[in-house]
This record gives structure tokens, C-alpha cells and sequence, in this order.
């Protein structure tokens, strides 16, 4: 018995050093999430990415993934150990990871990192994020049109550049339909808590809202829209299951095309340091089906998706008025200038609400 | 008035989950236990809760998948800490972390399902009275059973002899020994008493709150209902007060940002827990009716035979 089990522990190792041997040639790509992979929203989708990634190049790749990394100094550890582990290329997908990342990123120059939505870079490290501000455009347009009662109710996570610049797209849009839009803020402080999502989803509608937009990642906010049959929008997945009479649409996140070029590239050798804002022209994101709306609304969302796609329509063209009823500087010709955007850090004129830390 | 009616709606619901964790927590420790994993055997009930319900359709069978998960995950401490003696509060913390990883392994099939959530009661004429109706004749099972409980742990606590005999167990465990009550067999069940209502809050929310499951969808409630004991003072009563003072202050912060108060979201956030503060500094002023913590509390006993 013993030496059966000696025999099959040898086999075991040949195995093992075996598929390592072949898996040498092979590029080895790391993933750092922030969430369980089944979280249905920001994380899941960089993991159907990731699956796309091995359905593309998976007899060149090998990939590694480490779920529910917190953000922050632990991060650096986690970071370090796909590095350790052979992987020369890393996506730590989420803001939190940007210093970790980077002091990783300096310790080890021969590896090549890519961050999420982050904006510190170094000869070895790019960065990569979306212009969500698009279809948060489309769906102010959407939520203009279906409110009967002429408030919408958005529900925040945090008071930061990336969920302001969605705020002012949404009214901007909305406005656009109904001068007298109102919208109702309610800032969750955190990213991911279905109960107080849906705590908050509830206040909402109990004060008149009914149209629910999110920048939270559960899909709790549907699923209680869907309960007081009101109208709702998925945030970063598809989330019709959760409200199939509810969603008109959703933004949905797709790094697919993004990680397979990035990967091809470090297979070419010819990756460099980069840093990739892309729209919907360059598919960084994609607008879910246009549902439970009539088809006038369908259609005004399918044109201005098209005219932002072709960059005809720009969801902050001048002059944008702030709050204060003074006009934003115009930085970027016609439009405000991607800096304006990244760093917004104030309410357009029609939000009565107040910006936290204003 | 509707408003009204609806903000209390919310504040009975958020409160519920705390309340039912809560009690059985009050229970453990006041039989001298220290048991830190509730928020992992609120996850791991969340888990098993929600299958339930998803393969058999009936929400009853949900809760009991629930309670009986939080059991059995106690009985993984009740043998670490009461069997084999070790660090109360190391196990405790353990418990958690294994809580979470392990619902995150059962609820993996379940992800992106969604079930009918609890009913609620309805009684024609009664539920419809305005502004109190559906407040006191509309609620789902579970708020009248946390209410239930807690009256139930009340009369247990102070008028059997078995609550005062647990009571000793919690505040000297070696004369509870020595008048020859069996003190680790009366705290496992107290253990696991608390773990089958950790169990029932964590199914709650899957089965009434937010019916579908995902991975650390407890956020952090079963620290709050650790917190929450304490605030009570390691009493049923205050407990009841605490939680309903919790749960509205989470609530009514929300509709404070809606209503567009200009206080900043950050802080309102942080309200529930300057409230607990705040309650906790006046109680341990108070020279009456201070903080009467289990006087073994989180020690390790072990019998001489």
C-alpha cells in the first residue's frame, strides 16, 4: 500500500514538473480582483474578459487570477506573488491597487503591469479605463422619457471624479427632453452592500423617484424597482434577470477586445506604456438591449449612441453651466477636455442637491 | 402619512436581521462565550438559506437550511473553544474567515438565481388601516418571529431556572461547576443557539431583504449585531431599542441625503456608529444599570473532574 502511494506521489511529481516544463513557453498572465468572481457586476466582468482572453490566445497563455484582493497596502503582496509566480504580464483591475501596483511595478521593471482605472504610470505599467460618462449620456436620455413623475433617483457610491461626471451626463441628457428634470442623489459610501443598496433604492422611490440609475454594483436597486414596478438601470453587467420588466438598459463593461490586443502585443513584444481612455468607439463598454421602452425612446437612444460613436454628439459640449449658473472653462475646444472630465469635481445646473466635500 | 408609513416599513426590515443575530449572540456570551464569527455564520446561513429556498421553492425550508448551517458552523467553534480550550476570540475571527470562503463555495451555484422573497402578511381590513396597517399587520414571518424571540429569550433569561443557571455559567463558571451544573455542555448549547440565529438573520436577507444570492452580501451586519450586545448591555430590552435605533438612523440618513439636507453623506453614513458611541459613553456613566458584562466572559474553563 505504502509504496503504491510512493509510486503515484512520484507520478504525481513527474506530472507536475512535466506541464510546468511546457507551460515555460508559454506567457503567463496575472489578474488581481477586487471582488469574488461571481459578484455579478465589476468583477465578473473582467473575468468574462479574462475568458475571452483564453478562448483568443489560450494555446499561447497561461492566466492566473486572485479574487477578493482588498485594495490598498495588502494589495502589494498579492501583486507580488503573480509576479513571483512567473507572470509577466498583470491587470490589477480595480483604483484601489493604483500605489500598490506602481511600487510593485518599480520593483520589478522587467514584468509589465496594467491598471485599472487609475491615472499614475510608469515605463512599465499602463492604464485603462472607459468613458462610462457616454452611456450614462444615453441613459439620462431614457430616463427623461419614461419618468412620469419627473424625478429620477441615482444612487452613488462614492463622491468621486469617475460617478460625478455620470451624475452630470445623466442630467445633462435629461435635460435635453425635460428642462424641469429633478434628480434625487443618495450617496451609498460604499461599493457593494445590497442591503443598503436597496435601503436606498427604497428612500428613493418612497420620495417620488421613479426611474432608479445606479453607480453601486449590485443588483439590488433592480431588483427593488422591479418590486414597486418603477423602471431601473443595470450598472457594469447585464442585470435583466433581476428586474426582466424593469431594465431599460445597462452599461456593460468589455475589456475582452482591450486585453486580447494588450496581450497580442506583449506576445509581439512590442508593448509599451500606454494610457487607453476609450468610448464606445473603441468598445471599452457596450450599451445591454434597449428593453421595456417604447420604440420612439429605443430610437432616440439608438441615434445618440450612434452619434457619440461616430463623435457627432458629445455628452459635455460647450457651454456646460455649473451649478453656480456660471459657465464651465472650456478647455478642450468644443467640449471639456478629458482632464476637465476625469478631475469633475462639480454638479451641472439643475442638480438642487449639494456635492459632498463642496 | 405614506411616507411615514413606508420609512417605518424600511426601518423594520433593515433592523430585523440585526435584531435575530443579535439575540442569539446576547445569549451566547451571557452564558460567558465570546463568539466573534457571527458575521461568518450569517454568511454562511445566507448561503445555505437561499439554496434551500432555490431547490425546494418554500421559504420555511430556506430559514431552516439557514438556522441549521449557523448551528453547524457553531458547533465548529463550540469544539475549538469550549472542546479543546483554545483562544476564544481567535476562533471567533477564524470562523468568519471561514465563513466567507465557504459561502462563497456554496452559494457558487446559486449566483444570478432569484427566488419569490417571504411574504407578507395581509389581513383584509386590518393591513389597510393607514399609516399603521401594514407597520403592524403587513410585515413578513421573520419580523414577528425576531420579535417573538426576543420576548422569548426575555422570560428565558429572567424567569426559568435554566436562564439563571446559564446566567451563572456566564458570570462564574467555576461555581456553576461546583454546584454541579455541567458549564461547557450548557454553553455549547448557548453556542449554538447563537449560531442557529446567526444562521436565520443571514437567510433573512436572501429570503425577504434582497432575494438572490451574492458572495458577502452580509456586509459587515454581523459586526454591528456584535456591537449591538454590548450596547444593550447584555440585555434583551435595550437590545430591542438598539437595533430599531440602528436600523432608523440607517434608514433616515438615506432619505435625509434624498430630501437634499445639507449635511455631508460621509457623515450621515457614519451616524449609526457615532450613535453607538455616543449610547455606549452615557451607559457606562450611568451609575445605575451600567455595563454588566458576563463577568467570565471570553475565558477559557476547563472542568477538573
Amino acid at each position: 500500500m505504502r509504496k503504491s502511494l510512493l509510486a503515484l506521489a512520484t507520478g504525481l511529481l513527474l506530472a507536475g514538473s512535466v506541464s510546468a516544463a511546457s507551460a515555460a513557453d508559454k506567457l503567463k498572465v496575472g489578474f488581481i480582483y477586487l471582488g469574488p468572481v461571481g459578484d455579478l457586476g465589476w468583477t465578473y466582468q473582467h473575468e468574462l474578459a479574462r475568458q475571452a482572453l483564453v478562448k483568443e490566445l489560450g494555446d499561447k497563455i497561461e492566466t492566473t487570477f486572485l479574487e477578493n484582493v482588498p485594495e490598498g497596502p495588502d494589495a502589494e503582496r498579492s501583486i507580488e506573488q503573480l509576479v513571483r509566480a512567473g507572470n509577466k504580464l498583470i491587470f490589477t483591475t480595480s483604483f484601489g491597487y493604483m500605489d500598490p501596483t506602481l511600487k510593485v511595478a518599480k520593483k520589478y521593471p522587467n514584468v509589465h503591469f496594467e491598471h485599472a482605472t487609475g491615472y499614475k504610470r510608469n515605463p512599465n505599467m499602463s492604464t485603462y479605463s472607459a468613458k462610462w460618462y457616454q452611456g450614462r449620456y444615453i441613459q439620462g436620455l431614457i430616463a427623461a422619457k419614461m419618468s412620469k413623475s419627473g424625478v429620477l433617483g441615482y444612487i452613488g457610491s462614492f463622491p468621486i471624479p469617475e460617478v460625478v461626471s455620470g451624475i452630470n451626463a445623466t442630467i445633462l441628457a435629461a435635460q435635453t427632453i425635460n428642462p424641469n428634470i429633478k434628480v434625487k442623489i443618495i450617496w451609498a459610501n460604499t461599493w457593494f452592500d445590497p442591503g443598503k443598496e436597496a435601503d436606498a433604492a427604497k428612500a428613493l422611490i418612497d420620495q417620488g423617484a421613479d426611474v432608479i440609475m445606479q453607480h453601486t454594483d449590485s443588483p439590488a436597486a433592480m431588483q427593488i424597482a422591479s418590486e414597486r414596478g418603477k423602471f431601473a438601470f443595470g450598472q457594469d453587467s447585464e442585470m435583466i434577470k433581476f428586474g426582466p420588466k424593469t431594465q431599460l438598459t445597462s452599461i456593460l463593461d468589455t475589456w475582452g477586445p482591450y486585453y486580447i490586443e494588450r496581450v497580442k502585443a506583449e506576445l509581439a513584444g512590442t508593448w509599451k506604456s500606454e494610457d487607453t481612455w476609450g468610448g464606445l468607439d473603441s468598445h471599452m463598454f457596450a450599451m445591454a438591449p434597449y428593453t421595456n421602452m417604447p420604440e420612439d425612446v429605443k430610437k432616440i437612444a439608438e441615434d445618440a449612441q450612434a452619434a457619440i460613436t461616430s463623435g457627432k454628439l458629445h455628452p459635455f459640449k460647450c457651454p456646460v453651466i455649473g451649478q453656480d449658473g456660471k459657465e464651465v472653462e472650456c478647455k478642450g475646444g468644443a467640449n471639456l477636455d478629458a482632464g476637465q472630465i476625469l478631475g469633475m469635481n462639480f454638479y451641472v445646473k439643475g442638480i438642487d442637491d449639494k456635492l459632498p466635500g463642496k | 402619512m405614506e411616507l411615514i408609513e413606508a420609512i417605518i416599513l424600511a426601518v423594520l426590515a433593515a433592523s430585523t436581521p440585526l435584531l435575530i443575530a443579535a439575540t442569539g449572540e446576547l445569549v451566547t456570551e451571557r452564558s460567558g462565550v465570546l463568539n466573534l464569527g457571527v458575521e461568518g455564520m450569517m454568511i454562511v446561513g445566507a448561503a445555505c438559506g437561499f439554496g434551500g429556498a432555490w431547490l425546494t421553492g418554500s421559504i420555511f425550508i430556506g430559514a431552516l437550511f439557514g438556522i441549521v448551517a449557523g448551528t453547524l458552523m457553531s458547533l465548529v467553534f463550540a469544539l475549538m473553544a469550549l472542546g479543546l480550550a483554545v483562544n476564544q476570540v481567535a476562533t471567533g475571527l477564524a470562523l468568519t474567515i471561514l465563513g466567507v470562503g465557504l459561502s462563497g463555495l456554496i452559494g457558487a451555484g446559486f449566483v444570478g438565481e432569484r427566488i419569490t422573497p417571504a411574504a407578507h402578511l395581509y389581513i383584509p381590513g386590518l393591513t389597510d388601516i393607514p399609516l399603521i396597517g401594514r407597520v403592524l399587520f403587513g410585515e413578513d414571518a421573520f419580523v414577528y418571529f425576531s420579535l417573538a424571540l426576543i420576548v422569548g429569550i426575555w422570560w428565558f433569561l429572567y424567569r426559568t431556572r435554566a436562564g439563571l443557571i446559564l446566567r451563572a455559567c456566564g458570570d462564574n463558571h467555576v461555581s456553576a461547576h461546583a454546584l454541579g451544573y455541567p458549564v461547557l455542555r450548557i454553553r455549547t448549547f448557548a453556542v449554538m443557539f447563537g449560531g442557529g440565529c446567526a444562521g436565520l438573520a443571514g437567510a433573512y436577507l436572501p429570503l425577504a431583504y434582497t432575494p438572490f444570492f451574492i458572495p458577502g452580501m452580509t456586509a459587515g451586519r454581523g459586526w454591528i449585531a456584535l456591537a449591538l450586545v454590548v450596547f444593550s448591555s447584555w440585555r434583551p430590552g435595550r437590545l430591542v431599542v438598539g437595533a430599531y435605533l440602528f436600523g432608523a438612523v440607517t434608514i433616515l440618513q438615506l432619505h435625509a441625503q434624498g430630501w437634499g439636507v445639507g449635511i455631508p453623506s460621509q457623515l450621515m453614513s457614519a451616524l449609526p456608529y457615532l450613535a453607538t458611541v455616543i449610547v455606549l459613553v452615557l451607559l457606562s456613566r450611568a451609575r445605575t444599570g451600567g455595563s454588566t458584562a458576563p463577568a467570565a466572559l471570553g475565558t477559557v474553563f476547563v472542568p477538573d473532574r
